[in-house]
């Protein structure tokens, strides 16, 4: 059940969002259009992968119905194709909705752990693995 | 009156576990008292049976739609089709958590009547600790979940079933991963029990391996089918999130992977006797963080799990009830385990060893990136950690563990020279260095998925390596497992990296009639219409698709509008090749009479769920093998036993 309700709950929320929204306002031109350039379109698409989708649980914008989803993709690849470097288009985005949106690990004060732990497994499988070296000859 | 049999048994069910743990206890402790012990099997027994009862009862009260009965009411309704109104049963909390407890209690009363292996004192632990486990499932349900509640006055019509959830793959993909999770709690009491009694022999090994082969299978085809349906439901091709909900999934199985081989050591060479015993525990621990996950609330929002803590606490209480106290039993006994017999590094052991500390760094990273938001969440800072995380650290302690994967089952046991499986070292090297040549050459690949097209051939080759020079028709089934599922993990791995390295993706504003190009595919959207079904309408596209110069074939997926819950969803349409998938997406309308249309060419993206099949198909075999070798060994020792009974 697990993991099908809650990702079920996501896209219910992701959907009746769509629903809402369509009533408004079309969704932005670049939110379903690939740039025409395949070298910017996969700029963009590699940096989409990396943001995430805010309304949803656990997407990225390049794989979310979402219309907040639709109007991220819209905004990079408009800037992409204008020339904007990806760093600086996530830095704008994570200014305006905060380190959530990214899903590119950067060690800062509050991430720091996930990287010294992966470090100190290293270490421990090389001590334990090294201790049996040792024990065994 | 059927709701209420069905509670009954449930609190008899309830107090034979208590009975089972008590007498357990007593029965392990002897002196006065320990006559008790000839109950235990039985109360295992008939606690199947009565948890079964229980179940059988809300299984009735779903498929009458007893309405005075509140999760009937809340979960079903009159008019579904029967099969939706028995998934229905299960389909929620309270249900599922008795699947639960009826699966544990079904495979309690399973070992209490066959397993004789085992001395009757460690077999009584192992009991005691079923029961212990049990109990805290029944306190849960009982108290804090009752599925047979019934409502003062029954409703007048049920409340009705998600439609997505109204899908066959989904009626039975939980119970899936539940036989899983419940295998690993049998695993986890054979431990417990192995701990108590400082039994840890190569007989506990053989024991347990059946209950871990068949957690393993389970949770392999439960992980492969929700992969699956994620790509096709979620209609953006996307096969894996790194979801902390299939992360819940994910981590038993790695835990019970590594559990998998080292039990075979210590069964096969009575070595790894703590670590075992430690995996067996780390593996029911990762099932119940699964449970709490999923069942606590917390992953929504840990502020949501602060404001109704009820179930989730219990659960927390459950995980920490059993996973410290076993941990602690296992602080106090471990020291006294001898370690088992000794090994060199070059040996099968050896690299099993390797292997396993892998698995347990990927579980720690798995675990690590799944826990570490919700725990920043608490203190109100919010991160994300997703692909680009999990991949690339993963991928540190994923590519040694294949590359030893390839050439470790060429080792012998116990002691083995690299220079003695050189030949075939250097060509597992080879593959891969020719691999990684051949695909920079062809296209720009990133590291990542380079890596695992490399890593993929050369353990293809690799995992068949065992084969040669062997009499394939006397080779043990068991072997044939181990081949087949190694295989499998090669061939999934191709597909992720594939998928990743060569997907084509189109995303297109089309009028009737106008093509649309993705890879080799040439796609035409002839047509628009409306569709409707039983509760929703539907813009469906009807598309031709060609590959290359072939015959064109007709997909229709649409876009979906259910009306009660209002909701959308886009149904895929995909055409299945050898050599990969189209995946065509309806969209909306867009300006000037224009149609959205989402299109993916995925090359050997099908390899991914095949390669889950192959290995869930090596665990069966290997299962098959394990047991009927059991059977016959058991058969030789009672004839050795009647030989000598009858020449005095």
């Amino acid at each position: 059940m697990k993991r099908l309700i809650l990702m079920i709950a996501a896209l219910v929320s992701c959907f009746s969002m769509s629903v809402s929204a369509q009533d408004t306002m079309p969704p932005a031109p670049y939110a379903y259009r690939q740039l025409d350039d395949p070298a910017l379109e996969a700029k963009a698409q590699d940096l989409m992968e990396t943001l995430r989708c805010l309304k949803c649980q656990s997407q990225s914008i390049a794989d979310s119905d979402a219309p907040m989803a639709g109007d991220m993709r819209h905004q990079v690849r408009l800037r992409i194709a204008a020339g904007e470097s990806p760093d600086a288009i996530r830095g704008w985005l994570m200014e305006r909705y905060g380190d959530y949106v990214s899903y590119k690990p950067e060690i800062s004060a509050s991430t720091w752990p996930l990287f010294a732990v992966p470090m100190i497994l290293v270490l421990l499988a090389g001590v334990i693995l090294l201790r049996r070296l040792r024990n065994s000859t | 009156m059927i709701a209420e049999i069905g509670l009954a048994a449930l609190w008899l069910a309830a107090a034979l576990a208590a009975l089972q743990l008590v007498a357990g206890a007593l029965a392990v402790r002897g002196g006065a008292g320990s006559e008790i012990a000839a109950l235990i099997r039985p109360a295992a027994v008939v606690q199947g049976a009565l948890a079964s009862v229980s179940f059988v009862m809300l299984l009735w009260v779903f498929a009458v739609t007893d309405l005075s009965v509140k999760l009937v009411a809340a979960n079903s309704h009159s008019m579904k089709p029967m099969v939706f109104k028995l998934a229905g049963a299960w389909g929620n909390h309270e249900g599922s958590m008795l699947l639960w407890v009826t699966v544990m209690a079904l495979a309690g009363g399973l070992i209490a009547l066959v397993e004789r292996r085992l001395p009757e004192r460690t077999m009584h632990a192992t009991l005691a600790a079923q029961g212990f486990v049990g109990l805290g499932f029944y306190a849960f349900l009982l108290l804090s979940s009752n599925p047979f509640e019934r409502l003062a006055l029954p409703a007048a019509e049920g409340m009705g079933l998600n439609p997505l959830l109204q899908d066959i793959g989904l009626a039975f993909h939980p119970p899936t991963l539940y036989f899983g999770y419940v295998g690993l709690s049998i695993a986890f009491s054979f431990a417990v029990g192995a701990l108590i009694t400082r039994q840890v022999t190569p007989e506990f090994a053989r024991a347990m391996r059946p209950w871990v082969l068949g957690a393993w299978v389970f949770l392999t085809l439960g992980i492969t089918a929700g992969s699956y349906w994620a790509y096709y439901e979620l209609g953006w091709g996307g096969w894996w999130f790194w979801d902390p909900v299939e992360n819940a999934s994910l981590m038993p199985w790695l835990a019970a992977t590594a559990l998998l081989h080292s039990a075979g050591v210590l069964a096969a060479r009575d070595a790894l006797r703590a670590w075992t015993i430690m995996l067996g525990v780390v593996a029911f621990s990762m099932s119940m963080m699964g449970t709490f996950l999923v069942r606590s609330g917390i992953l929504t929002s840990v502020h949501a799990f602060a404001v109704d803590p009820e179930r989730g606490t219990f659960i927390l209480a459950l995980l920490a009830l059993y996973i410290g106290g076993a941990l602690l039993l296992f602080a106090l006994r471990a020291g006294t385990i001898s370690e088992g017999e000794r090994f060199s590094v070059t040996s099968r052991e050896g690299a099993l060893v390797f292997n396993n500390v892998m698995l347990s760094a990927i579980l720690a990273i798995v675990l690590m990136g799944t826990l570490y938001p919700l725990l920043t969440e608490a203190f109100d800072t919010r991160v994300s950690v997703g692909p680009p995380y999990f991949n690339p650290v993963g991928a540190i302690f994923v590519v040694p563990m294949l590359i030893v994967m390839a050439v470790g089952p060429l080792l012998r046991w116990r002691r083995d020279s690299f220079e003695r499986i050189g030949r075939e070292a250097a060509l597992v090297a080879a593959i891969i260095l020719a691999a990684l040549v051949l695909v920079s050459i062809i296209g720009d690949v990133a590291i990542l998925p380079l890596l695992s097209l490399a890593l993929a051939a050369a353990l293809a080759v690799g995992s068949l390596l065992p084969l040669k020079g062997r009499n394939l028709r006397l080779l043990p089934i068991a072997t044939w497992g181990m081949v087949i599922a190694h295989f499998g993990i090669a061939v999934a791995l191709f597909g992720m990296a594939s998928e990743r390295a060569f997907s084509k993706e189109r995303l297109a504003a089309v009028m009737p009639g106008e093509a649309a190009q993705v890879g080799p595919w040439t796609v035409t959207l002839e047509a628009v219409e409306p569709v409707a079904g039983p509760n929703w309408t539907a813009i469906e596209g009807r598309m031709s698709a060609r590959y290359r110069d072939g015959d064109p074939t007709t997909i229709a997926p649409q876009a979906r509008s259910f009306w009660t819950p209002p909701q959308e969803t886009t149904e895929s349409a995909l055409i299945t090749r050898w050599n990969g998938q189209l995946y065509a997406v309806m969209g909306d309308q867009a300006a000037g009479g224009r149609w959205q249309v989402r299109l993916w060419w995925k090359p050997f993206v099908t390899f991914i769920w095949y390669g889950g099949m192959l290995v869930a198909l090596g665990g069966v075999l290997a299962l098959i093998g394990r047991v009927l070798s059991d059977l016959k060994r058991r058969s030789v020792t009672r004839r050795i036993a009647e030989r000598k009974a009858e020449t005095p």
